[in-house]
């Protein structure tokens, strides 16, 4: 992807992050087990950058890090330059509304007992969106994520779970973000859908300048649409890379043997 | 490879059964034949009858009055469906076996590994308590957890995702089954994980020369393992063929469309080619070929006409009108 | 964690609760408005009267020595004696507890007995006749007051068909009526947990995998599931134990038997500070006894647990 000459910060910087939870019980020395060991990743604006790792191994800590949801135990999050670290709670908030996270799961993502309308308008009325502009956004963004605004007053029980994520989507574009991280976006979805999905989400980054950070166990899928990846494991990021550079030349032990695990070989049929 | 006489032949399967008044077509008449010493690869989406297809072979669906089978399923001669409950239960475990998706789910919590294990070989081959475990830790052996002699006597909660996995299929071969049904095995695991567990499902086929259902929504797994494949869509097959025949030359456009819309790096800037719409709800009883509402080729006589399963290449069955033809993207 | 460290962990938390117990009682007691001296004493009572008898309560001394004296006895099992009686309290409760733990015992076993068999059944045979016994019988073991289906029992098996003796505690048939109005209300509660307990379990995903590997549908409910669906069950059998000792209490006045249950009461009728106490305390300490129990038996049978 050319830039256009003019060198900007990245969008995301993490500086060493770690992440230690605690172990359980009173009066125990119980030693922290290490979710995420030293991670140090620049997220380059309008990039997708994918994070490849299985279960365990630290990627969705590591998000919930990045968004100061759960901060790091150590280490520095950097978001357009500014330290999350060091803001106030309302700064942090503001800054919050520019990255949003989509996860995996659509049943769980929205509240059961309101309406998609009421679950889209929820975080504009917290900044004081007034209604005619929030019933305009609403409908906006529906349409481009490809559901019918005649729509809006239904529950989310009545969507398929295809169109339950698009919504989750939209809800999460209400904010106007900069940045999306989507952690398995896409692994509960039939493959039919899976694809839709994936187009969508390629369409709205084009459309509306995001920066993704693109975490799945996928190999394949994350060499689809990231332009840089980095594998982790055990805490830790093992490799980084250029996609195309990463398939080619894998260094690392544990890369090759994600690798030579993708059943019918990477690189597809 | 084909084997003159099939080992379970599937024939006009169809199973209907009323969810709230109204009713559900989960399998719409399915034809598949399964060999032994060969791998059957059933790859569909949620809601395409692939799980009601393994619960049917085994007689496990709740068998209310709400629910309605048709058809015949014939083992080594004897048709399945008409077999009364407890001679049913005689095959299942010992002639039939199955695998699950969820092992942690599948498993009993309460009762150890070893245990597990030995009660399905007393059941079945009448074994005494020493032989039955005897048998236990050989079976722990060819399945690859031999080498702790821990797991035997472990609850499920004490092992890994992949060791229950193992120890799942270590039940399900003990008493040396003709044919093994394998629900989706691999999808709740790491792809590490998976390529083990897939590995480890070969050789057993191998050495106990049984006939496998492997059922998976996921193409790539499927090629991976599988010797032939049927292509389920809204309970109907709609292409069966060898591996490599189905791989090298897809028919349906269904199966062309599932191959072209998975991602990977060869398509990288590229718009993947996505089904548009969503699947036939399972309550409608269209005339004419399930597909036509999302297919790019659907013309007039798509709707009104139902496609059958035909040969169109050796041992390649396709249901459509228009196998062969082109479209634009 | 293994059993030694989890069963440790256990009785920590059983000695906190008795002493927060103990605590809640000695204050409860003396915040209450008006001189228990006094209330004892009566109206005629002379000043020195009152000044011997809070001697002898020693609420003359300051709240903080009575609390660590209290606390002192208290470890040592030592509740003084009755205002009343002028016997220590300890044994006055330890002469009449074997009666009520007998009652509750029984009641229990009568509980238990009609309430996990039928609760296992209407599970396994829903909308059978099985299940609509047990319905009824949970329907009206929860409406029904104990002690009124005491009063009905006895008119019936006691007065009109003169089965079972009318009071006194002399043969183990006079322990059957009580029991039974014990047991009675607390089936009711154990049979709708032992039924959704077990209909949990019977639909869950490893009895699939259980029929699928060809076993006996009577070994994959009473094998299978049942191990299962007991192990919650006895968490609340060890509760319910403890309401029972509790409803022994009331059945005793009903059936007249000598128990702990009137020992308690007359206590309350006539002041009796320091029985009182020792009562609370003492029920504190059996009831988390019980639980106590209850919680070792269920890490035994689920090892899982300890984990936490």
């Amino acid at each position: 992807m050319p830039f256009c000459g003019e060198i900007m910060e990245p969008l995301i910087q993490c500086r060493n992050i770690v992440k230690i939870h605690r172990g359980r019980g009173i009066g125990e020395i119980r030693h922290g087990f290490k979710a995420v060991d030293h991670v140090s990743i620049e997220i380059e604006r309008g990039r997708i950058f994918g994070l490849v790792g299985e279960s365990g191994c630290g990627k969705t800590t590591l998000a919930r890090a990045i968004l100061y949801l759960d901060p790091p135990t150590s280490g520095s999050v950097l978001f357009d330059g500014v330290e999350l670290g060091s803001l106030k709670p309302s700064m942090l908030r503001k800054y919050r509304r520019r990255m949003q996270i989509i996860f995996q799961d659509p049943h769980t993502a929205l509240d059961p007992r309101m309406t998609i309308y009421d679950s889209l308008s929820e975080g504009l009325i917290n900044i004081g969106v007034d209604k005619p502009r929030r019933d305009k956004k609403i409908r906006e963004l529906l349409d481009r994520v490809g559901i019918s605004s005649t729509y809006s007053r239904r529950f989310p029980h009545e969507f398929s779970t295809g169109q339950r994520q698009r919504i989750v989507i939209a809800r999460a574009l209400t904010m106007d973000p900069e940045f999306l991280i989507l952690d398995e976006p896409v692994s509960n979805l039939d493959v039919s859908i899976q694809a839709q999905i994936i187009n969508l989400l390629m369409d709205l980054k084009r459309d509306l300048n995001l920066t993704y950070l693109f975490i799945s166990h996928d190999l394949n899928l994350v060499s689809y649409m990231c332009d840089v990846v980095a594998v982790m494991f055990e805490g830790k990021i093992v490799e980084q890379a250029q996609t195309e550079a990463l398939l080619a030349h894998p260094e690392h032990p544990y890369t090759r043997r994600l690798l030579a695990s993708i059943p019918g070989g990477a690189g597809g049929f | 490879m084909n084997e003159p006489e099939p080992l379970l032949k599937i024939e006009n399967l169809a199973v209907r059964f009323s969810h709230r008044g109204k009713i559900v077509h989960a399998l719409r008449g399915i034809d598949i034949s399964f060999y032994k010493d060969e791998i059957h690869g059933l790859v569909g989406e949620s809601g395409s009858g692939k799980t009601v297809t393994a619960t049917s072979i085994m007689g496990l669906l709740p068998r209310s009055s709400a629910e309605k089978i048709s058809g015949n399923i014939f083992y080594k001669g004897k048709n399945l469906l008409l077999m009364p409950e407890e001679e049913l239960r005689t095959y299942r475990g010992r002639t039939i076996s199955m695998v699950f998706q969820e092992p942690a789910k599948y498993l009993n919590p309460s009762f150890k590994i070893g245990g597990q294990i030995e009660e399905m070989v007393k059941l079945h081959m009448g074994l005494s308590k020493a032989a039955a475990r005897a048998r236990a830790r050989e079976l722990l052996k060819l399945v690859g957890l031999g080498r702790d002699e821990r797991v035997l006597d472990s609850y499920p909660y004490e092992l890994s995702s992949g060791m229950k996995q193992r120890a799942m299929i270590a039940i399900a071969i003990s008493c040396n089954p003709d044919f093994l049904i394998a629900d989706e095995p691999t999808t709740a695991l790491d792809v590490t994980l998976q390529k083990q567990i897939l590995e480890l499902i070969r050789t057993l086929k191998n050495i106990e020369d049984m006939g496998v259902l492997f059922i998976s929504h996921d193409l790539a797994i499927i090629k991976e393992i599988a010797d032939r494949v049927s292509v389920i869509y809204a309970g109907k097959i709609v292409e069966s063929a060898s591996k490599e025949s189905l791989f090298d030359n897809p028919m349906h456009p269904y199966t062309r469309l599932l191959m072209l819309s998975i991602p990977d790096a060869r398509h990288r800037g590229q718009k993947l080619a996505a089904i548009r719409g969503q699947v036939l709800d399972s309550t409608s009883m269209p005339k004419g070929c399930l597909f036509a509402p999302r297919c790019p080729l659907a013309e007039q006589q798509c709707f009104s006409l139902m496609p059958e399963l035909e040969e169109h290449d050796r041992g390649h069955l396709a249901a459509c009108h228009f196998v062969g033809k082109s479209w634009n993207l | 964690m293994d059993l030694a460290r989890f069963i440790a962990k256990r009785l920590v938390r059983l000695i906190l609760t008795v002493f927060l117990i103990s605590t809640i009682v000695f204050f409860v007691i003396r915040i209450i408005p008006g001189d228990p001296a006094l209330l004892i004493a009566g109206i005629d009572a002379t000043p020195s009267d009152i000044a011997t008898i809070r001697a002898k309560l020693g609420t003359d001394r300051p709240l903080s020595v009575q609390y660590f004296d209290f606390l002192w006895k208290v470890v040592h099992l030592n509740f003084g004696n009755s205002m009343i009686s002028e016997e220590p309290v300890t044994s006055l409760i330890l002469q009449r507890f074997p009666l009520t733990l007998a009652l509750a015992v029984f009641g229990m076993i009568i509980g238990t007995v009609i309430a996990i068999p039928i609760g296992i059944l209407s599970a396994v045979k829903p909308w059978s006749a099985w299940d609509y016994v047990g319905l009824v019988i949970s329907q009206l073991g929860m409406a029904i007051p104990s002690f009124w289906l005491g009063i009905f029992l006895l008119l019936v098996f006691a007065v009109k068909i003169p089965i079972f003796p009318l009071f006194g505690a002399e043969t183990l048939a006079s322990l059957v009526l009580p029991a039974f109005s014990l047991g009675f209300a607390r089936a009711a509660i154990l049979l709708r947990h032992t039924r959704a307990s077990m209909s949990e379990e019977l639909s869950k995903e490893y009895i699939i995998a259980a029929k699928a590997k060809g076993l006996p549908e009577r070994m994959i409910k009473y094998k299978h599931a049942l191990k299962n669906a007991l192990l919650p069950i006895i968490t609340v059998a060890g509760i319910e134990f403890g309401y029972m000792l509790g409803g022994a209490i009331i059945i005793e006045q009903v059936f007249s038997l000598p128990g702990l249950g009137r020992l308690f009461l007359y206590a309350i009728y006539q002041r009796d500070f320091p029985l009182i106490q020792g009562g609370v305390v003492f029920i504190a300490i059996v009831f988390s006894l019980v639980n106590f129990a209850a919680d070792v038996l269920y890490s035994v049978v689920n090892p899982r647990i300890r984990l936490e």
